[in-house]
């Protein structure tokens, strides 16, 4: 009878253990997937990770906490509700987000990747370091309204974090700080350079002629602002869009006061465009044409607009088809799908 | 008995080396105590009355500030800097007193430091302590600290509820609102000896001078519109009260 009990103990023990080694193996990330390594050809990141050395620990919370609604005021909004993993971490194809209670806001979600190569974040620049770009949306009255006060409070009422932050940091001080550093550890390694354009500028794969033609037209129209590998210069300007009477938004002069600012936008990324839709700063394209259809059309640009946008010039019917084309190839389908970056839940 | 001989050398030489070592090891602490003041009058949070140059009256509901990047002056001219943040909230008495720490037991002539925070430390990313973004001084959409929030409820006021607020910060030119104040002391101070420093924080010169604030025409100042009129007010608003 003893016998039998220690037996059928010792199994239920086994299975227990089997079924939270199985559990873990899902979900954890190794040492190895959370190395940094940069894409060749790639420059040296604005954000190098000194001082928030990469952790499997430390990026799991940072995961957990990037697609928890807990961040919000009312605990509907995660980050991850405004950027899907599944549109390059967009919120594609809203032209603009929902917030709390329903609320919009004045600018599209831009896509989250390559973000250790910013110099600056947010359409207008006002968030100059990775690991405070996210009390930018937290606090936001339309997007999580929540204070950081209130945030840590939340989180050291939950019994989860307050075992998820003693065992990244090996004590119990939850703090805005580690929980900065954490988030910053998952959207810093969104790095996307997995694209048939890699590929085919690392000597791995090849384009057809249209994409080939699509990328000369591109260096010569497109690559003043849009510069590669990242597809930025990470600089304000002007593109010659008209300003939206219901949005009055003034870009770049609203952070730096200046004149000289006004109706500047950040220059996004390219990479994986066509998963983006839609286009600008306000979401006013919805089709790569319409966009290019803008560039190629300087009469209707509005004043004071950057000089680059005016050496663009005609763009023929086949010429805009090469670009998009070529755009496409910008699409790194493994980066939407690395598990690495999926809600963990 | 060798063994132990060279025991007791060994022994008398970590002494001496332990010894040595604290020798010119001679720091202390200086503790700052900020008295905040409305003029003459001691500041009190929502229920003391004051006036201000136009004779507007007015109450104070929230007054907080930023010191960092001090130095203390010693009587060789040189400077001794303290590479410490301090919050300093009316609302939480504790802050009003702070303590810096490590610094040679010495005689000092004078102390300088910033109201606010160094452009370094505002492109620092996640931080702690006082610049931890938990103590609502900090600005997320044109990311850097807050330097000085004054708050209050002036009749005068066309904000609604004549409410006045000046959130004062950046850390760029043109609108840079570092300001450093370099302040005398009324007679030498010993690290070590004194105990503490009493600076005043005179809340009025915020509204007062060079530029007179008139509650109806700015009640509201949270961005850099308006910004520096008021970091230039704040530059001297502070003086020393006594050493003891």
């Amino acid at each position: 009878m003893k016998k039998r009990l220690i037996t059928i103990s010792a199994i239920l023990l086994c299975a227990l253990l089997f079924s939270f080694v199985a559990h873990r193996s899902t979900e954890a990330v190794t040492a190895e997937q959370v190395t940094l390594k940069i894409p060749k050809g790639f420059p040296t990141p604005v954000y190098n990770f000194s001082n928030n050395d990469p952790n499997p620990l430390l990026f799991s919370l940072g995961r957990k906490l990037f697609y928890d609604p807990i961040l919000s005021k009312d605990s509907n909004i995660s980050c991850g509700t405004c950027h899907k993993q599944a549109a390059v971490f967009s919120d594609a194809p809203l032209a603009l987000s929902r917030g709390i209670s329903g609320l919009t806001g004045t600018r599209n979600a831009p896509a989250l990747q390559n973000l250790i190569w910013n110099t600056s974040f947010m359409w207008d620049g006002g968030v100059n370091h990775l690991e405070v770009q996210p009390i930018s949306p937290i606090t936001n009255h339309v997007e999580m309204d929540e204070t950081m006060a209130s945030v840590i409070r939340k989180l050291h009422r939950s019994s989860t974090y307050r075992e998820s932050f003693s065992t990244a940091f090996g004590d119990t001080v939850i703090s805005s700080e580690r929980m900065l550093k954490a988030l910053a550890q998952f959207i810093g390694l969104m790095i996307s350079a997995n694209s048939r354009y890699d590929h085919f500028v690392n000597h791995k794969g090849t384009f057809t002629t249209q994409e080939e033609k699509g990328l000369q037209l591109f260096r010569d129209k497109c690559a003043n602002c849009h510069h590669e590998p990242l597809f930025t210069d990470n600089r304000y300007r002007n593109n010659g869009l008209v300003p939206d009477s219901a949005l009055h938004d003034k870009g770049r002069a609203t952070i730096t006061g200046l004149q000289f600012d006004e109706y500047k936008f950040k220059v996004p990324s390219l990479r994986n465009i066509a998963l983006t839709p839609p286009y600008m700063h306000d979401g006013r394209f919805n089709t790569l044409n319409e966009v290019l259809g803008h560039y190629a059309n300087p009469k209707k640009f509005a004043p004071n607009t950057a000089k680059e946008m005016y050496e663009i010039g005609r763009l023929s019917s086949a010429d805009k088809q090469a670009i998009i084309a070529f755009l496409h190839t910008l699409t790194d389908s493994s980066f939407i799908t690395d598990k690495r970056f999926s809600n963990p839940d | 008995m060798r063994k132990a001989a060279f025991l007791a050398i060994c022994l008398t030489c970590c002494v001496l080396i332990v010894g040595f070592k604290r020798i010119p090891q001679q720091h202390g602490s200086l503790t700052i105590t900020f008295k905040h003041l409305v003029g003459n009058i001691p500041l009190a949070l929502d229920t003391v009355q004051y006036k201000n140059e136009l004779r507007q009256p007015f109450t104070i509901t929230k007054f907080k500030y930023y010191i960092s990047n001090i130095h203390l002056h010693k009587t060789d001219g040189s400077l001794v800097p303290v590479d410490q943040y301090f919050l300093i909230n009316e609302d939480e008495p504790d802050s009003k007193t702070i303590t810096l720490s490590d610094i040679p037991t010495s005689q000092f002539t004078g102390i300088d430091f910033i109201i606010g925070v160094d452009s370094l430390h505002n492109c620092s990313g996640a931080q702690s302590g006082a610049l931890d973004p938990v103590n609502a001084m900090f600005w997320a959409w044109n990311t850097g600290y807050i330097f000085l929030k004054l708050e209050g409820k002036a009749a005068a006021s066309k904000s609604p509820g004549h409410l006045f607020e000046y959130h004062i910060g950046g850390y760029q030119q043109p609108t840079n609102c570092i300001r450093t104040v370099s302040l005398q002391f009324p007679r030498a101070l010993t690290v070590g000896t004194d105990k503490e420093l009493v600076l005043k924080t005179d809340a009025a010169e915020i509204l007062k001078s060079p530029n007179t604030l008139d509650f109806s025409k700015l009640s509201s100042v949270t961005d850099f519109h308006n910004a520096t009129t008021i970091a230039d007010n704040y530059a001297d608003m502070f003086s020393v009260s006594k050493i003891r």
